[in-house]
């Protein structure tokens, strides 16, 4: 399958220091991808990079011709002097109707919240918001640049469980940056572990045995993982081993009880 | 504020419009209105008061320009005002720390123009008419300049208005949808530059960045959108120029401050009136 978004050993430097070093990546149609990383690691620069925020020093990104691109930044700050509805903030840059922009709300669980200004939603709404735009072009891909900062454990598990879903309703692909390690892991086809380069790439399981991902996390994370495993043990992923490129789609749904 | 004194103010008004020069000095000042009011709104949302500053007091340079070379004093000052709001602009992007750069430029153009100005032979009498406006004798080639460049702002904003909107919340959003932050924000440089260039006739170089200012913030208490934020703030705008004139005329005070006093006042109701509204 051709993919949505490829970077080709991309090099990104501010200053003197090389933020990003030989960063190859592919997105395809409908897969889940999240980038891993700690605090430091590149990951928000490579989002960056890729969307075009950032000169490349090297390297090149390229899109799918005529790619429709949904975007979920960091953070948005809606400056309180500024008036703004959460509906009319659906509305930008492109005008929507009143049903398109009511049905976005709904998908991403906060219906009803049209009229409320963006200064007063608390951050869970606010993610959700912000989703609710992205899916608006009804994108073939949703970028997402850590979209549960500041959200708590539960808030945070309720997003990611949302992005499976919304794959799942809309086959958009997507690719997300997180510095968190086991909620995420559920909803991932493939995580990619990056420190300023690719440290190891794979399947969520294969990722958290790899030992370049236990030395970049430490072993705090048994835990984590302990009840990553408890989940996702069903004993049919024998892929070992972690390859750069994945060229299997992935076809297996799922199926764990949330 | 009674209903009838505003009514018996309306009459007055109504009278003293058979005046021909107070008829021109409100449409003046009304046409200034209309650019200020969304574009005052956007220098408030963005946070770009100092740069405001910054361009209009480089407008004073701009007369000196003007009065120097012996140029129309529009084109000096627009000429000046743009390369002022350029240059802040791509500072601005390079990452300079914008406090202290524009206070220097704001500053530094304000004292070189006025030292300039004090070369041209005939004009010091004079500067209080640059610094202040002059919006009482506001000509008609003066007011067709006037209604002319805000409708050209205006224009502009309207055409951008989507995209200004998503730049101005967010760079990465913008650029994410496909759109250039970068000629949004030059959009609004020119836009700038060409009110600074429209105003100072009306309140002078000295309180331009307060009519951008002081409409738009007394309208953001009232409002729940952008696009009602913009308009009242054009509305409010025209109505501190009505009372403004009325105050000048009345107990012959500068007219410039005036209008900007009376922004002021409209401002102070408008906060009483949100805290009360909110209870």
């Amino acid at each position: 399958m051709t993919p949505l978004i490829s970077a080709d050993h991309i090099c990104v430097r501010f200053g003197g220091a090389e933020v990003l070093h030989d960063v190859s990546l592919r997105v395809r149609p409908g897969e889940i991808v999240t980038i891993l990383g700690p605090n430091g690691s590149g990951k928000s620069t490579l989002i960056r990079a890729i969307l075009g925020l950032v000169p490349l020093t090297h390297g090149r990104v390229m899109r799918a011709d005529g790619l429709r691109l949904g975007y979920v930044p960091q953070k948005l700050a809606v400056d309180r002097s500024m008036p703004l509805t959460v509906r009319r903030f659906l509305s930008l840059p492109l005008r929507v109707s009143d049903a398109a922009a009511e049905a976005a709300l709904a998908r991403v669980g906060v219906a009803g919240l049209g009229a409320r200004q963006m200064s007063a939603l608390s951050g869970g709404q606010f993610q959700r918001v912000l989703l609710a735009r992205a899916l608006l072009s009804d994108p073939q891909l949703l970028i997402l640049d850590e979209p549960t900062q500041g959200l708590d454990q539960s808030g945070e598990a309720a997003f990611y469980q949302l992005i499976e879903t919304v794959r799942a309703e809309t086959g958009a692909a997507v690719l997300m940056v997180s510095h968190d390690l086991h909620v995420v892991m559920a909803a991932s086809d493939r995580v990619i572990c990056l420190n300023g380069h690719v440290c190891c790439e794979g399947t969520p399981r294969v990722v958290s045995n790899a030992p370049e991902y236990r030395a970049l996390f430490g072993l705090g994370t048994k835990g984590a993982l302990a009840l990553y495993q408890h989940e996702h043990d069903h004993g049919h992923d024998h892929d070992h081993g972690h390859g750069h490129d994945h060229s299997h789609p992935h076809s297996h749904e799922h199926h764990h009880a949330g | 504020m009674g209903m009838a004194m505003t009514i018996r103010t309306l009459t007055a008004m109504s009278i003293t419009m058979l005046d021909d020069f107070t008829t021109r000095a409100l449409l003046a000042g009304l046409g200034l209105a209309l650019a200020t009011g969304p574009l005052g709104s956007f220098v408030v949302w963005r946070r770009m008061a100092y740069f405001g500053d910054a361009t209009s007091h480089a407008a004073i340079l701009g007369v000196a320009v003007a009065l120097a070379f012996q140029l129309p004093l529009t084109l000096g000052v627009l000429g000046v005002a743009l390369a002022m709001a350029l240059t802040v602009s791509t500072l601005a992007a390079k990452g300079w720390a914008m406090d202290t750069t524009l206070g220097v430029l704001a500053h530094s153009a304000l004292a070189f123009g006025l030292v300039a100005i004090s070369f041209v032979p005939g004009v010091r009498t004079d500067l209080s008419a640059y610094l202040f406006g002059d919006i009482l004798v506001v000509s008609r080639a003066d007011l067709a300049l006037i209604w002319g460049g805000a409708a050209l702002v205006l224009a502009l904003l309207v055409w951008r208005w989507q995209a200004l909107l998503t730049a101005t919340l967010s760079e990465e959003l913008a650029h994410a949808a496909g759109l250039n932050p970068n000629r949004e924000r030059l959009v609004l440089t020119v836009a700038l530059a060409l009110v600074v260039a429209v105003a100072i006739k009306v309140v002078g170089a000295l309180l331009i960045a307060a009519m951008l200012i002081i409409p738009a913030a007394a309208a953001r208490a009232l409002s729940r959108a952008p696009e009602a934020m913009a308009a009242l703030a054009t509305g409010i705008g025209g109505l501190a120029a009505f009372f403004g004139l009325q105050l000048s005329l009345w107990q012959d005070t500068d007219a410039g401050p005036s209008i900007v006093a009376a922004a002021a006042m409209i401002f102070a109701l408008a906060a009483v009136a949100a805290q009360l509204r909110r209870g």
